[in-house]
């Protein structure tokens, strides 16, 4: 024992004054700087966001001589960015000056106070007038304080393979009128075409709020009767959360469908996290899927120096809205969100946060964002330029949709109920329980989730 | 390190509570870290479990009594998830850890030197990997392009996603190839020990290979292979890397032993005060098989 005893005692002298500069030296006093956290892709080649803030920064620290920008990118799927922004934002020794925040998550994290009102900002800025206004609400709150500045949104479809489409015999351009002629088609393509996967609906876990928005909700959206009617998921009369009726069964059905009569991906590869990322950089553009059912943003990784270049994708690709259940009107279904930037309350540097907001958010800077990763544009000044809306092939298209789309109810409980959403997909994906058990499973955790506020309708 | 027995006889008397007080000094600060940076964030776990702390989505959090462990019981994926862990331990530590690093090592000291070391270098390789490498090996190994589907396939043998097919019984054999080389050691050491006279004895009066085993060597070793099954089963309970790279938990919860199941509830479902029950749960159940490997010494000794 006796020989180890000053070893032990340098050694906890040593972790203590170790301790001790960790804590003195906090990476977030310094006023000139302001730390920016972002998501960056999983896929090393897309580096579209990383670019773009890049060039923001050179902009940013021209414009304002003395001040720096520190970009801290987050690299994560979806799920573990939220929780590793979470984390950070709970300390002001962490928390950074600029945060992305995803709108689905956004009303959570005002909740939970961690982030700051930007009213107070917005007030002064004369280009907030430009957006519009359903843009202008993706980010406020209960309180009726906005919390974020949205870059951009986005609307969802079908994706498919022209030349597929060929070698099956079905006619181009193809457009669904109802679930069973998505599901017949894909159903042609499995018999004529058999090495390619003919349908893709993301589901389950791994794939987070990607099975929730594109998989799952682009379906239970179109059993109701267009936007602003009914919302399938929450009551806005009573303020309540809506248990899983027959729409939600339908459409767990066919997720059912997909994955039991194999035409989508193998169980097992759609269950791989990374599913969205071979997707993109993989199947679609070597013609391996012959459907694909995703997000106006997907031209972002093909586009001119983002690593998967793809220039032709706008001839072997075309574009369908997604039908209805039955083709009620108004025929076509779409959600839409988006991201903003935000404030954290616990930043040290909110007003210079805000300026670097501002320049991001030029006509001129906005508008090479929304281009640069396929985004629909929110500022009116931008959807109403030519260049804009020639500039990519789909941007019409996609901006056409945000008539009929639908905004998930982003209250603070959503996040665990599209957790909830995503278990029960995955459960019916890998025929682990029928839809009546993954339904009444749902039901249970939807209590659990929002506290009892639940409604059967 | 010299042996140093006499110190304990030498003048029992003189100095009785100063003297180890001094000596005990040179310890104290390493105590106040543990204290500090040990006793500390138990205490606060502790205590968080008894609330409804979230990660986001609450201004304030409230204590809410033992909520969060009667939710636990109620909760069919949690039952899940013990049911699992308890598998994956009984597989991967009892059964595969414990009985293939005995067998080893007894298979060793019949071997030539060439082996022994050839065969120890290679296990020992492998609990030496870093969990996440030794995760991200497996998971290579197991997928479907991967090197046992290629080796089924050159054999003619169906072939199958096993991290599909057969999560759990695929992380318990990960978890086997990881920890064997820990129990070989203990092993090792121990039947070195044996006196070769014994050995030699029952051989004379005619003992088989097994009969010298269960008679002889088991009954000889038993404080090691009690102190060997307590350090695999707590490494075993805790094991979060290995599981997290080759399947995540998944399919659906068909792997999501205890660990992941917590992570999954504090940090992807954000509920901390949860997932603190669970760990706590979690401790709770180690502590049983902890207490049971105890007995199993103490009735020894």
């Amino acid at each position: 024992m006796r020989p180890t005893a000053p070893v032990l005692l340098s050694a906890t002298l040593l972790i203590a004054a170790t301790g001790l500069t960790a804590c003195s030296s906090g990476s977030g006093d310094d006023p000139d700087t302001v730390r920016i956290s972002f998501k960056q892709s999983t896929d090393n080649q897309i580096r579209v966001m990383d670019k773009y803030l890049a060039s923001m920064k050179t902009q940013f620290e021209k414009d304002h001589p003395g001040k720096k920008v520190k970009l801290v990118p987050i690299k994560a799927p979806d799920s573990e960015y939220y929780t590793k922004l979470q984390q950070m934002l709970r300390s002001p020794k962490t928390a950074p000056d600029l945060v992305y925040e995803d709108t689905f998550l956004i009303n959570s994290d005002i909740t939970s106070g961690y982030l700051k009102p930007l009213d107070s900002y917005l007030a002064k800025w004369p280009d907030w007038n430009q957006f519009i206004d359903t843009a202008k609400n993706a980010a406020k709150a209960q309180d009726g304080k906005t919390y974020g500045v949205p870059d951009g949104t986005d609307t969802r479809g079908l994706w498919y393979d022209k030349g597929i489409f060929a070698k099956a015999g079905i006619k181009t351009p193809w457009q669904p009128k109802s679930w069973d002629e998505v599901l017949d088609t894909a159903r042609t393509i499995k018999k004529k075409v058999p090495s390619v996967t003919p349908l893709n609906v993301y589901t389950g876990k791994p794939g987070g709020e990607q099975s929730a928005m594109q998989g799952f909700e682009m379906l239970l959206y179109g059993t109701g009767t267009g936007p602003g009617t009914t919302d399938p998921l929450y009551d806005r009369s009573s303020n309540k959360w809506i248990t899983a009726g027959k729409p939600f069964k339908d459409a767990l059905n066919f997720v059912k469908t997909v994955y039991g009569e194999k035409l989508g991906p193998d169980v097992s590869d759609a269950l791989d996290p990374n599913i969205g990322t071979r997707v993109r950089g993989e199947l679609l553009p070597k013609s391996k899927l012959a459907i694909n059912l995703d997000g106006s943003w997907l031209p972002q990784d093909w586009l001119k120096g983002s690593g998967h270049e793809w220039p032709e994708w706008s001839q072997k690709l075309g574009l369908a809205h997604m039908p209805t259940q039955n083709g009620q009107a108004p025929g076509k279904v779409s959600m839409s969100g988006g991201w903003t930037w935000s404030i954290p309350s616990k930043a040290s540097n909110p007003d210079l946060a805000f300026e670097f907001i501002k320049t991001m958010q030029t006509k001129a800077n906005a508008q090479k964002w929304y281009i640069a990763n396929s985004g629909i544009a929110v500022r009116k000044d931008v959807a109403a330029d030519p260049a804009y809306v020639k500039a990519q092939p789909g941007i019409k298209f996609f901006t056409d949709l945000v008539a009929s789309t639908h905004y998930r109810p982003a209250y603070p409980a959503y996040p665990k109920v599209s957790t909830a959403i995503q278990e029960a997909m995955e459960s019916v994906t890998t025929g682990d329980s029928s839809v009546e058990k993954a339904a009444s499973t749902y039901d249970e955790q939807l209590k659990t989730a929002t506290d009892g506020k639940v409604i059967t309708k | 390190m010299p042996p140093s027995r006499g110190d304990h006889q030498v003048k029992p008397g003189r100095g009785g509570v100063r003297r180890p007080l001094t000596r005990a000094l040179p310890l104290a600060p390493s105590l106040v870290l543990l204290l500090l940076f040990l006793a500390g964030p138990i205490a606060y776990c502790a205590y968080i479990a008894f609330t409804d702390l979230q990660l986001t989505g609450q201004a304030h959090s409230s204590f809410v009594g033992f909520d969060n462990f009667t939710a636990a019981f109620r909760d069919d994926a949690f039952l899940n998830a013990v049911w699992l862990t308890l598998v994956f331990t009984v597989l991967s530590s009892l059964i595969g850890q414990n009985t293939l690093g005995l067998a080893l090592a007894a298979l060793m000291q019949r071997a030539s030197k060439t082996v022994r070391t050839v065969t120890g270098a290679v296990v020992v390789c492998a609990w030496v990997l870093p969990e996440v490498v030794a995760g991200f090996l497996l998971y290579a190994f197991f997928r479907r392009e991967g090197t046992l589907n290629a080796i089924l396939d050159w054999l003619h043998l169906p072939t199958q996603n096993w991290l599909f097919t057969l999560p759990i019984l695929a992380v318990s054999f990960a978890n086997v190839w990881r920890g064997t080389a820990f129990s070989m050691l203990v092993y090792s050491a121990a039947l070195g020990e044996i006196p070769k006279e014994i050995t030699e004895a029952a051989e004379m009066d005619g003992a088989g290979g097994w009969r010298r085993m269960w008679h002889i060597t088991l009954p000889m070793i038993r404080r090691s292979i009690g102190t060997n099954l307590m350090l695999n089963t707590l490494q075993t309970l805790s094991v979060f890397g290995l599981i997290w790279v080759m399947t995540r938990g998944g399919p659906g919860n068909r792997s999501q032993t205890l660990p992941l199941f917590m992570y999954e509830q504090a940090f992807q479902k954000s509920m901390i005060g949860y997932g603190t029950a669970v760990a706590l749960l979690l401790l709770v159940v180690g502590s049983l098989f902890s207490l049971v490997y105890m007995r199993l010494l103490r009735s020894e000794a």
